[in-house]
């Protein structure tokens, strides 16, 4: 058990502007700011959507800044662009360092993280990457087009392999080691602040399941960001110090022989996906924390099987480790590699499959009461057997050689690494705004944009798994290089109003957001009737979240509906001797 | 604001969502059923090919009845518990439930995925027969062009393998003219297609001179990567006569959509015909 070191790393309320809002060492001001700075990435990387799926709605379309339509190579660096931008400062960034600054050292009894200047540090080295990033649109030919893989020779060869693959790409190797330093920082943070930092009696099993979520991802980031980092930095040097870690003898490109040899272009991919695997667990774990949290308390019901979504969590993290192969069944790597990697990629399936059936489980018997955290919640459920389940096709070697690379894999890391992942943002923002702000979002506009957005996210991506049995690569600007494509135009078509539809309700909630902050219905202390800590102090809580003294925990994180008990909820933090029977 | 028991509007609200989840499966259901996969898959014109239809087909009945019983069970526990105002049941869970779902799930998706294996070992792991034919099959920037051994059998080498110790400063993708099994070499350049016989086992030996790219046809159910610095075989034998589209799978520039070909499969006296066409020319 861990002693009351949380009153020790308490510091001063911050006076000056700056202190309290810029270079804060506040982990709930750090929290908003990576919201923020989530929230603008991922409104920049809709609106790239937008002009992809106009181009794939019309590849003529002639629109302003792009007077000759868009242009292929144009096409291609909006899908690296939007790439890039989605799973680096989205879904990376929400959910773990957004929601997880904020709320882990309250969930935790904690005054603030344990090392509140390398989480600042970590925030604005985040924010450096973004102005990176962004900087790379900007540059003489523009931003890269080799996508958000970056996969060499292509990416390693510069302005010889196409527009963008100059400057461009230099600077998004940068923006990408940048944000590795980063997601280290904050990852030793969050591991230190939940070992030792925890309040008197938070055993590990008594911790919230968002509180293992983050502390799980932040295991994997740990593990999965200092290889990036080092494969970021092997490609730079590739790339200016005449290098040749992923590039071999004997290249042509426009009859000129390229002066490197003794590389391995697949060197990067496994590096990469050594890295890139993980990730999508680093999207999705927090999600599946914020999940099974809210559905257990709008069920009014504890979690169902705590300690099996425990060693799922685990478990999914471990198994993580030791799939990336599956990335690369076409690759060129051993086919017999290609073999381990697809039986341990379906034994992946089985704690996913733990989740679901422990969220029904969770649900059942429940008293459901659909607030929008909620529908949230069951919406992110709904989505995450959806796009499991196509998980199992691509991870079986043979069925994969026909669906690699083409929109049936596109549509199955959307739903369930962009959409589920971005469903849990919403759960947890609709759940955690009272807190945050001291103010409700209003239920109605929540619900509405629930509605469309559910609707919408399967009308978008449902087709795009049936274009990609039909053999629809990804990554094409249009179909007119192969007859077969053309007959698929419709299906574009439909899909790019359905994303049209969907995009405009996310201003649903945007519009809700800034409207709760000030306009809001004043929000009491626990207006949900939860049960952790973060419900035991004021809507929004104080600097030091709990005022000096540190909470004493007494029971597990979801005592909901206990017998005997007058209240169905009774919060961690109440004493035995408090709890009202009936 | 708080929440009372029974609060108002959720039985419409519980009935929404119930309704949209069950619309939203039956349509996904309806669209696989109606659509069936082979109207969405071209015809395979290979053994593995149909092999792997079959194999899709399996998942897709196991993944399917996963998830119309996943989500509407969903449906129907959102349903049959919205809040009424009753109290609901305390429980922490069912270990004997979690061993069971946890060794089903294990059992079905392992054996799946093993089962999946035949297939790749066929295709994979067993060197093609030493009858087949063999194609060399280079990607660049955005064009696929070929290679045949000639009469002998063989290929020749190209200058940076004949002499591996040079610094090119021009192409040194040029067969050597040194190499005796070169002499009979046929290259089909930048923009060709080619052609193949059919039930006659074929082996190509996949290359790029560039990036990596990557070979996909779709009625063979094959794809696999061009990777620079390697030779990558890749066996089949076509059944089905015919002229069937090559695309490029793996993003390699600008030009990537636009990086096609075609593969003919022909009969034996056909083939001979278009091969003497193509030394001709």
């Amino acid at each position: 058990m861990t002693t009351h070191a949380g009153a020790v790393h308490a510091h001063e309320a911050p006076k000056g502007f700056i202190r309290k809002y810029i270079f804060s060492l506040d982990h709930k001001v750090i929290g908003k700011q990576y919201i923020c700075l989530a929230l603008f990435s991922a409104f920049v990387g809709m609106f790239l959507s937008v002009l992809m799926r106009l181009r794939l709605a019309d590849p003529t379309i002639k629109l302003p800044f792009f007077p000759e339509g868009i242009l292929p190579e144009q096409y291609l660096a909006l899908v690296t662009m939007h790439g890039t931008i989605m799973v680096f400062m989205v879904l990376t960034t929400a959910p773990q360092s957004g929601f997880g600054n904020y709320f882990l050292p309250i969930q935790i009894g904690a005054a603030d993280m344990a090392f509140p200047v390398l989480n600042m540090l970590s925030f604005w080295t985040t924010f450096l990457s973004m102005v990176v990033l962004m900087a790379a649109f900007f540059v003489t030919g523009g931003a890269p087009l080799g996508g958000w893989t970056a996969y060499t020779p292509l990416s390693a060869l510069g302005e010889i392999t196409g527009p963008g693959q100059g400057l461009g790409m230099t600077l998004w190797v940068i923006a990408i080691a940048i944000f590795c330093g980063a997601s280290l920082m904050g990852a030793i943070n969050f591991i230190a602040t939940t070992l030792d930092l925890r309040a008197r009696g938070l055993s590990l099993m008594r911790m919230p399941l968002t509180v293992w979520s983050w502390f799980i991802t932040a295991g994997i980031s740990l593990l999965a960001f200092g290889v990036l980092l080092a494969a970021g930095i092997l490609l730079l040097l590739d790339r200016t110090a005449a290098t040749s870690f992923f590039i071999p003898g004997n290249l042509v490109l426009t009859d000129k022989v390229i002066p490197h040899k003794g590389g391995s272009p697949i060197l990067w991919q496994h590096l990469f996906w050594f890295f890139g695997h993980p990730e999508v667990y680093i999207a999705i774990l927090p999600g599946m924390g914020v999940t099974s949290h809210v559905l257990s308390t709008f069920s009014r019901k504890p979690v169902f099987g705590y300690r099996a979504m425990v060693f799922a969590l685990s478990s999914i993290a471990f198994l993580g480790f030791i799939v990336w192969g599956h990335h690369m069944f076409v690759s060129g790597m051993s086919p017999y590699v290609g073999l381990a990697f697809s039986v341990l990629t379906m034994t992946i399936g089985v704690p996913s499959a733990i989740k679901t059936f422990n969220w029904l489980g969770t649900l059942w018997g429940g008293e459901i009461r659909f607030t929008t955290p909620m529908l949230f919640a069951l919406g992110f459920v709904s989505l995450f057997v959806s796009g499991g389940l196509s998980g199992l096709f691509l991870a079986q070697t043979s069925i994969d050689q026909y669906l690699h690379d083409t929109y049936f894999v596109v549509a199955h890391f959307h739903l369930i690494m962009g959409v589920a992942a971005i469903f849990g943002m919403f759960t947890a923002t609709y759940f955690w705004f009272p807190k945050m702000f001291g103010r409700m979002m209003s239920e109605s506009l929540g619900k509405l944009h629930f509605w469309l957005s559910f609707v919408g996210v399967y009308a978008i991506f449902m087709p795009m798994h049936f274009i990609g049995l039909a053999g629809h690569p990804r990554r094409y600007a249009d179909g007119s290089g192969a007859a077969f494509l053309a007959s698929m135009d419709p299906v574009h078509m439909f899909m790019s109003v359905a994303a049209f539809i969907t995009i405009a309700a996310q201003f649903i909630f945007l519009f809700n957001l800034v409207w709760s902050i000030w306009k809001g219905k004043k929000a009491d202390i626990n207006p949900w009737q939860a049960t952790t800590l973060e419900w035991s102090i004021p809507s929004p809580p104080p600097h030091d979240n709990f005022a000096g003294h540190e909470p004493t925990v007494y029971r597990g994180p979801y005592e909901f509906s206990v017998p005997g008990v007058a209240d169905d909820f009774i919060l961690q933090t109440t004493p035995p001797d408090k709890v009202v029977k009936c | 604001m708080v929440l009372k028991k029974g609060n108002s509007g959720s039985t419409a609200t519980a009935a929404i969502l119930a309704l949209l989840i069950v619309i939203l499966t039956l349509w996904t259901v309806y669209i696989f059923v109606t659509k069936p996969i082979w109207s969405w898959f071209p015809p395979a014109i290979n053994e593995i090919g149909h092999e792997i239809d079959r194999q899709f087909m399996r998942t897709l009945v196991i993944t399917g009845v996963i998830f119309v019983l996943a989500q509407l069970g969903l449906a129907w526990v959102v349903f049959r518990y919205r809040s009424r105002g009753q109290r609901a049941t305390y429980s922490h869970g069912n270990n004997v439930m979690e061993v069971f779902w946890t060794l089903a799930t294990l059992i079905m998706f392992v054996g799946l995925g093993i089962y999946a294996q035949r297939t790749w070992a066929a295709v994979r792991l067993q060197p093609a027969p030493p009858d087949a034919m063999r194609i060399e099959i280079i990607g660049q920037q955005f064009k696929w062009s070929f290679r045949l051994p000639g009469p002998d059998g063989k290929f020749g080498k190209y200058k940076f393998e004949a002499h591996p110790e040079q610094e090119f400063t021009r192409d040194p993708w040029v067969v050597d003219a040194d190499d005796p099994d070169g002499k009979d070499d046929l290259v089909l350049g930048p923009g060709s297609v080619f052609a193949v016989v059919v039930n006659q086992p074929v082996e190509l030996l996949i290359r790029s001179k560039d990036v990596t790219h990557s070979f996909f046809v779709r009625e063979l159910r094959l794809k696999q990567d061009a990777v620079p610095g390697m030779t990558i075989p890749l066996q089949f034998t076509a059944t089905v006569p015919g002229e069937y589209q090559v695309v490029c799978a793996e993003l390699c520039g600008l030009g990537h959509h636009l990086m096609g070909t075609f593969m003919k499969v022909l009969s034996q006296a056909d083939y001979d015909a278009w091969l003497k066409d193509m030394t001709a020319e």
